[in-house]
């Protein structure tokens, strides 16, 4: 029988032979986390995977090189075949490749979830008592970085291609937010699919058969007046197509339209389902 | 189940635990299989038992990190399925495997976990210099961790798990792999937690583990609690220490038992291969007896040794089988999968 007396302990000064703790059953506690309290967690832990960024640059290589090559390769490929020359395909393609850039970045964000969650410290942030949201909210915060920086690339490789935005520096700064919020809420799809998959290729899988329809089947590259019938249907009320074309209002000076307000109203239609899905997912699983 | 003490020695402060029936299925595997533990606050508790014995499963349905398909269990009066939030904000968790950030620094590690449990920036910070100095990583609290030792790793999660002070701390094998100094400092250091008032729950393959840290132990096996007593209780049980002989002439068996029967008072246990002879060694004053004996009786040895009690002769004694050769790691999925029979 071990009991240890006080003056056993050894040791200099030290974090926990200093004080006597408080007794589990005079603690104070609470069985709720309050909105506050989620934020700042989620800020906490996007800070988290900030820093696991900054570590590990390498992960930032899709996100550099993704826009430059495809606003090359789609501009140069279909420039002449569909606006009949480069110089006037721009105003259309950059709207459409940043849309389909960075929502293919956002399906990283499934990716990286499900290896971190692979990791041991997700045990002890689910022993904690935390917001259960805030480690998949806060690493879908840190991964808006990854939108910012693909959004900037494709801005910056159709200036240097030719672009000339008539809404000037503001209508492309609106554009890119609006991007980057649509790319972020679309980002709970993939990482939903992060959460109950088994592998992270799966989940590389399962998000590119949801991603190719969405992105192609839109108003991204060519006009859906083009298509046959059925795909033009689905192009003209695919969500990407008006998220593409308030894109393009915002770069080209048309300013904000209603598709402006679908793609938003279609961003929050995505968060409030697949959010608390996810969330009860992730908790499901051990 | 054998029980061998109530528990009245508990000043009366309140169960830390008290688990009911828990069980937990995985597929067919029944991993804990109707567990009942009652832990009194500020002690420390013992779970034994080998890989796969269903501890982990056990630990992570108390710290809420598993739903228990049956049973309840409380911490200090809330439940762990309906209270969780409130119970994990009286526990801190240390699991097998390192449960800290490898790709930030001990320093990002227990800052971030201090800024998670509410501290602000400067207290973050002043708590995490007092614990990396008191785990001794203030010199390596800069570093990515990939280069941390083993021992360094274990130390830095146990420090985050001390972050709010929680009253009860789990402990999955906390020394698993480390080495014999490594492993004394842990020791220190869960006997200072108790100390100033926590509750430590820990769990270990090695009885002589639990026996130096531990007022009361459990042992489990295939999901159930078969034991539950003082270290002192357990071993006597199944002997204090054993005595190995091996015989030069393997004929000598049958006097050398009858020898050791006559003097010890126990029945030997005669292993067929090399004539070995194990007896369980109750007084050690008397093998002196026993060796004259042998020599008188010109029953020559090739070998005597002292073995004390292994978790295998403690799972022996109280199962009626040994500890199966299995070394898979103990992750859920293999928890249980022992094969073999309870006798």
């Amino acid at each position: 029988m071990t009991t240890i007396a006080p003056d056993q302990v050894t040791g200099a000064p030290s974090a926990i032979g200093a004080t006597t703790i408080t007794p589990g059953v005079e603690r104070e506690v609470t069985n709720s986390v309050s909105l506050r309290e989620t934020i700042s967690h989620t800020f906490t832990m996007a800070h988290r995977g900030l820093l696991k960024i900054k570590r590990t640059p390498e992960q930032l290589i899709d996100v550099t090189l993704q826009p430059i090559i495809f606003t090359l390769m789609f501009t140069y490929i279909f420039g002449g075949a569909i606006a009949g020359d480069v110089q006037n395909y721009l105003p259309i393609i950059i709207p459409g490749i940043l849309v389909q850039t960075v929502i293919s970045t956002s399906v990283v964000t499934g990716v990286q979830l499900r290896e971190d969650m692979a990791k041991g410290v997700f045990d002890r942030f689910r022993s904690l008592p935390i917001a259960r949201i805030a480690p998949l909210s806060g690493a879908l915060l840190a991964d808006t970085v990854r939108y910012l920086i693909a959004t900037t690339l494709t801005f910056v490789m159709g200036y240097i291609m030719g672009l000339r935005p008539e809404a000037g520096v503001g209508g492309v700064i609106a554009a890119g937010l609006l991007v980057i919020v649509c790319a972020w809420s679309l980002s709970w799809i993939f990482a939903f699919f992060g959460v109950i998959a088994r592998s992270a290729s799966s989940v590389q899988g399962i998000s590119m058969l949801v991603l190719f329809p969405l992105t192609f089947l839109s108003n991204a590259f060519v006009q859906p007046e083009t298509m046959p019938a059925p795909l033009e249907w689905f192009a003209n009320i695919n969500p990407v197509s008006h998220l593409v074309t308030a894109v393009r209002d915002l770069v080209n000076g048309a300013g904000i339209g209603a598709d402006f307000g679908w793609s938003l109203v279609g961003a929050a239609v995505i968060v409030a389902v697949f959010a608390p899905l996810t969330v009860r997912a992730y908790m499901r699983k051990a | 189940m054998t029980t061998f003490t109530s528990h009245d020695t508990t000043a009366g402060r309140g169960w830390a635990v008290e688990a009911e029936g828990l069980v937990k299925t995985f597929g067919s595997n029944r991993a804990v299989d109707g567990v009942d533990l009652r832990v009194a606050t500020g002690t420390v508790y013992g779970v034994l038992g080998p890989n796969g014995a269903g501890k982990t499963t056990t630990i992570s349905m108390l710290a809420t990190l598993l739903r228990p398909d049956g049973g309840s269990a409380r911490i200090f009066g809330h439940d762990v399925q309906r209270e969780s939030q409130a119970v994990r904000q009286l526990i801190g968790v240390t699991g097998q495997y390192a449960s800290v950030d490898e790709t930030l620094s001990a320093n990002e590690n227990l800052i971030l976990f201090s800024r998670l449990l509410g501290l602000g920036h400067s207290a973050a910070k002043r708590k995490t210099a007092e614990l990396l100095e008191e785990f001794g990583l203030t010199e390596a609290a800069k570093r990515p961790l990939k280069n941390f030792s083993g021992g360094m790793r274990r130390r830095l999660d146990l420090a985050a798990s001390l972050i709010a002070q929680p009253p009860l701390i789990f402990l999955d094998e906390p020394t698993t792999g480390l080495d014999p100094r490594t492993r004394a400092q842990m020791w220190e250091t869960i006997r200072r937690l108790v100390a100033t008032g926590s509750t430590v729950l820990l769990t270990t393959q090695y009885l002589d583990e639990a026996d130096q840290l531990a007022d009361r132990i459990a042992v489990i096996d295939k999901g159930r609690v078969v034991a539950e007593g003082t270290g002192d209780e357990l071993k006597a049980s199944v002997g204090e220490s054993r005595l190995e002989l091996r015989l030069v002439n393997e004929n000598d068996r049958d006097d050398a038992r009858v020898a050791i029967e006559r003097v010890l008072g126990v029945a030997p246990t005669l292993s067929p291969e090399a004539g070995r002879i194990t007896a369980p060694m109750h007084d050690p004053d008397l093998v002196a007896d026993l060796l004259i004996t042998l020599r008188d009786e010109g029953i020559h040895l090739a070998e005597m040794s002292v073995q004390k009690p292994t978790l295998d002769e403690v799972f022996l004694t109280l199962t009626g089988h040994g500890v199966e050769e299995d070394t898979t790691e103990a992750s859920f999925e293999s928890d249980a999968e022992l094969e073999g029979s309870l006798a």
